[in-house]
Parts: structure tokens; sequence; C-alpha cells
């Protein structure tokens, strides 16, 4: 028996490496999961053969229980939910491992080594647990977008993290009173709350890539409270995918991780767009634009969450195949950051049936701009911002952008002037060669495929 | 340094640039599976969550701390897994 779930644990190892390289094309990708399937089952059955493990019924029951809960989120959420969904999911794996540390630090009271992995493995657990159900609020607009500052609020926060570690480390070195770990807990579930407060909405794709990071080196921690090694490599996989994905997220905003996490963006810069809006636009309707697309060679479309908001993902798909009908050349161009998490604009896309060679990314098709016709900018906004490149006073200064302002025409589509996420002002929509297309971007592609229909 | 700790972490050591080389490879495309995927596989914490709750002679106290963390990571494990492949259904490639 004790050679089985050995054998049992290197496999599972073996999958789940597997598992994230087949994910690496779309082609392969769903070997992936089936391989961190096979994975998972590997790891749980050759659990159960230990011979530490005598008790059965009521895993099976909580294992029973957590399918009946976690089959139906999955199911039922839609697609713009991802991130939500995603974010709870690391709720709940991350509040298992702090509870397993828990649950070990009260059956052996260990110091030094041990108590140093468990230490992190609670730590790690116990704010990720409410800095997920914190940033699933704000997803799921529970709790206030915005961000909620006050004064000393960097201080009180470093100062709670310091008092935890101050605690933890006294943990480690002897055995503590008993008010010491609850305590210790507490502070950890505290932080986790504060650490989300001051963030706002658009930093939520680099925040959950971080609490993926967070939930992963919970598990390696524990991996190494409990001598287990494929827990280290399941969790340092995990903690490398989280970390690398909210690096990206970052350079895509030009920002720093300190900024991020303690920076409070997003304020609604009161005097910059006081000054900008009294300018003049062009506004045109559904017939122009429809009229301006049917003599188009190539459109680059530039899609943003403000459209899976609109639920116009389906017209969308509708309209670019009226028009590669007529022979015009539609693609997509996604930036790093449109949607509320890392590739979530891809998904949406993907729900619509939109081919996934279609879309781009940023540096692959910012050069093709000077070529389009046309480039039809639906509820994207920062990442279209000019600005970006030559404004040093404005906040996204330095930000990559997609080029937009360099395509031919220019169409927005856009409830009305007011300004964006990151309530910034964005002179693209001044310029000559800018027609603003006011109206529901559900129901303004849906004209434009209903005038170009009746064209032809 | 006891064997079992060095070994630890040589493990570690060698898994961290491996997670870092083969998350790299992964197109942005599929960055929103990836993340699900990775929080599928972060719920691996079942293996220490079973390990308490299955434990003999435990007290009440860790075998119910046990089996609410065996709930919490199969809800991750069930519903990442599931979600991931619900996503990655929908990218095809070509026209009709």
């Amino acid at each position: 028996m004790e050679q089985i779930w050995q054998i049992a644990y290197i496999v599972a190892a073996l999958s789940i490496i597997g598992s994230i390289k087949w994910l690496s094309s779309p082609a392969t990708a769903r070997r992936g999961v089936w391989a961190g399937q096979l994975g998972m089952f590997f790891a749980v059955v050759g659990t159960l053969l230990r011979h530490e493990v005598v008790d059965y019924e009521w895993i099976l029951i909580s294992i029973f229980i957590g399918a009946a809960i976690g089959a139906p989120l999955a199911y039922l959420m839609p697609m713009t939910a991802v991130p939500q969904l995603t974010a709870l999911s690391h709720a709940f794996g991350a509040l298992a491992a702090a509870l397993v540390g828990t649950a070990e630090y009260y059956r052996l009271t260990p110091t030094g080594f041990t108590m140093t992995a468990l230490v992190i493995e609670t730590v790690l657990g116990y704010l990720t647990f409410t800095a997920s159900i914190m940033a699933f609020g704000k997803l799921q607009e529970l709790v206030p977008t915005r961000p909620i500052t006050y004064k000393g609020q960097n201080f009180v926060n470093i100062a709670l993290l310091l008092f935890a570690i101050s605690l933890g480390l006294w943990m480690i070195f002897e055995p503590a009173p008993s008010w010491v770990f609850p305590t210790f807990t507490g502070l950890s579930l505290l932080f986790g709350v504060l650490l989300i407060i001051p963030i706002g909405g658009g930093d939520m794709p680099t925040v959950i890539a971080l609490l993926n990071s967070y939930a992963g080196a919970a598990c390696a921690a524990m991996g190494f409270a409990l001598s287990n090694r494929l827990l280290i490599i399941a969790g340092a996989l995990n903690a490398a995918s989280g970390f690398i994905l909210s690096v990206i997220m970052c350079k895509a905003m030009n920002r720093s991780f300190l900024n991020v996490l303690f920076g409070a963006f997003g304020q609604v810069q009161e005097g910059a767009s006081a000054q900008m809006s009294t300018k003049p636009v062009h506004s045109a309707t559904a017939e122009d634009a429809a009229a301006i697309m049917a003599g188009a060679r190539k459109i680059i479309v530039v899609p943003g969450y403000g459209m899976a908001v609109a639920q116009a993902q389906h017209k969308l798909r509708e309209l670019t195949d009226a028009l590669t009908k007529r022979g015009v050349e539609v693609r997509f161009a996604i930036h790093p950051v449109a949607g509320r998490m890392p590739g979530h604009m891809n998904v949406l896309l993907a729900e619509a049936d939109i081919p996934y060679d279609k879309m781009h990314e940023m540096e692959e098709i910012n050069p093709d701009f000077a070529e389009a016709d046309i480039a039809l900018v639906i509820g994207a906004n920062d990442v279209v911002n000019p600005a970006a490149r030559h404004d040093t006073a404005s906040p996204i200064f330095g930000m990559p952008i997609l080029d937009v302002d360099k395509a031919h025409t220019v169409m927005v589509i856009k409830r009305s002037m007011n300004p964006g996420f990151a309530g910034i002002d964005n002179e693209l929509y001044y310029m000559d060669r800018t027609l603003m297309l006011f109206g529901d971007a559900k129901t303004f592609v849906a004209e434009i495929v209903k005038d170009l229909s009746a064209q032809s | 340094m006891s064997p079992e700790i060095e070994m630890s972490l040589y493990v570690l050591i060698l898994a961290v640039p491996l997670g870092l080389q083969l998350v790299q490879r992964v197109s942005p495309l599929l960055h929103t599976p990836l993340m699900s995927l990775t929080n599928a596989i972060s719920a691996i914490s079942v293996v220490g969550a079973i390990l308490i709750a299955g434990a003999g002679g435990a007290s009440k106290f860790s075998q119910v701390l046990g089996c609410v963390a065996v709930v919490a990571s199969t809800i991750n494990i069930v519903s990442g897994f599931l979600i991931t492949d619900r996503m990655l259904k929908m990218f095809r490639k070509k026209d009709k």
C-alpha cells in the first residue's frame, strides 16, 4: 500500500505539469484540462489510500457537498462573470489551505521550520480568503467598486501586517500563549479586507492574478509543513502563473505592483475633464456608419468591457459576418487589460462564436492600424486614449495603448460623453477623423447590421 | 537541516522556474482559462484537507476543520475545471 499512493502522487505531479504545458495553445488546451483533472483524481485517490486516513465517511460526504455546490456555480455563471467566479473559487481554495494550517497547528503546536511553513500557509490562506471575497464583492458590485481611501490608510495596513508577522515570529521561536494564534488569524483575515478596499475596479485583473499567486504560495507552504512534494510542485506552478499574469497586467497599465496595491487609482480627474468636454465632436447615425463600412476594405474592431456589459458581442458577430460576406476584412484588436481579468475579452468573443484567429494581441496588430480604413471602438476608452503617449500630466501616461488614432476613420460607439472607468477624458473623441456613434452598443450594432443588409 | 526539508527545498527551486517557463509560453488568448485552470490546481490543498479530516483519533475540532476544508477545496476543484472546460469549448478556429 505504501508504494501505491507514492506512485499516484508522482503521476499526479506529472499530469499537472502536462496540464499547463498543453494549455499553451488552443489546439491542445482541452487536453490540458483533461490532464489536470486526471492529476487531481490521482492526488485525491492516492491520499485516500494512505494509511493515515482511516475515516472515510465524512470525507466522501464533504466531497459530495463540495461537488454539489461547485458544479452549478460553474454552469450557471455567465461568461461576463468568470472573474467573479474565479475570485470566489480562490476564496474557497485559500480557506481550505488556511483551515488545514489551523488544524495542523492545534494538532502539533510546532515551532521552528514546520511552524514557519504553517505561519506562511495560514497568513496567506486567510488573507487570500477575505481578499478574494472582497474582490468578488467588488466585481459583482455588491460593495462599491470605487477605491475607498482614508488618511493614514497605508500606515494602518502596514502596521497591521507587521503586528501579524511579529505574532507569527513569536510562534515560530517558542510555543506562544493560547491567544496568539486566534489573534494572528483575525489579523490575517482583517488584512485581506483592508488590502482590497483601496483598490479600484479597474485594477481587479491584476489583483485576481495576484490572489491566484498567493493561493499557490499557500499551497506550497502547506507542502513544506506536511513534507508533501506534490503540494510544493502544484503550489509553485500556481504561484508562478499568478505572478506572471499580474506582471503582464501591471505592464499593460504601466504601473508597478506597489502602485496597484497602494495607489488608489481611479479618482476622476476633475480639472482635465472639465476643460475638454466643451469641445465639439462629430457624431453620425447608424446609416452613415453602415455606408462607410460597406465601402471599407479593412476594419479593426476594438472591444472593451463596455461591449460585454451591453451584451453586444452576438450582434458584433452578426456585423462581422455581414461585412465578411461583402469581402471586408474584419479583425479584433485586444488590449491585455480589456475585460475584468487577463484574457477575458477573448473568452467573451469566443462565446459569441468569433473565431480566435481573428483576435489579435496589441503588439501584433498595432502596426496595422495605419492601413485600416476603419477602427471601430466599442465600449473601450482608456486603452485607446492617445494621451497615454504624449500627455505627461495624464494619469495613464506611459500605458501602452492600441494605436486606433492612426486609422483612416475612427468610429466610437459610446453611450454618452461621460468619462470612462478611470475617469479620464479622451482626446480621441475630438479628432476630425473620429465619428461618435451615440447609443447603446447592442442596439447600435444591430442597426448597422440592418442598414448594411438594406443596402445590398 | 533535515533531509526532508532539504529535499523539499530542492523541489521548490526546480518547480518555480519550471512554472515560470510553462506559463510564459501560454498564449494571451488563453489567459483566462489559464487562470481558472491554475485556480483549480491550487485546490490541491484537498490533499492536506483529506489527511486532516480522515485522521484517526483526531479531535472533533480538527475533524470539523478538515471536513470544511474538503468541502471548500472540492468546490474550488469542481468549479475551476468545469468553467475552464466550458470556456475552452467555445474557442474555435475558422468559420464553418
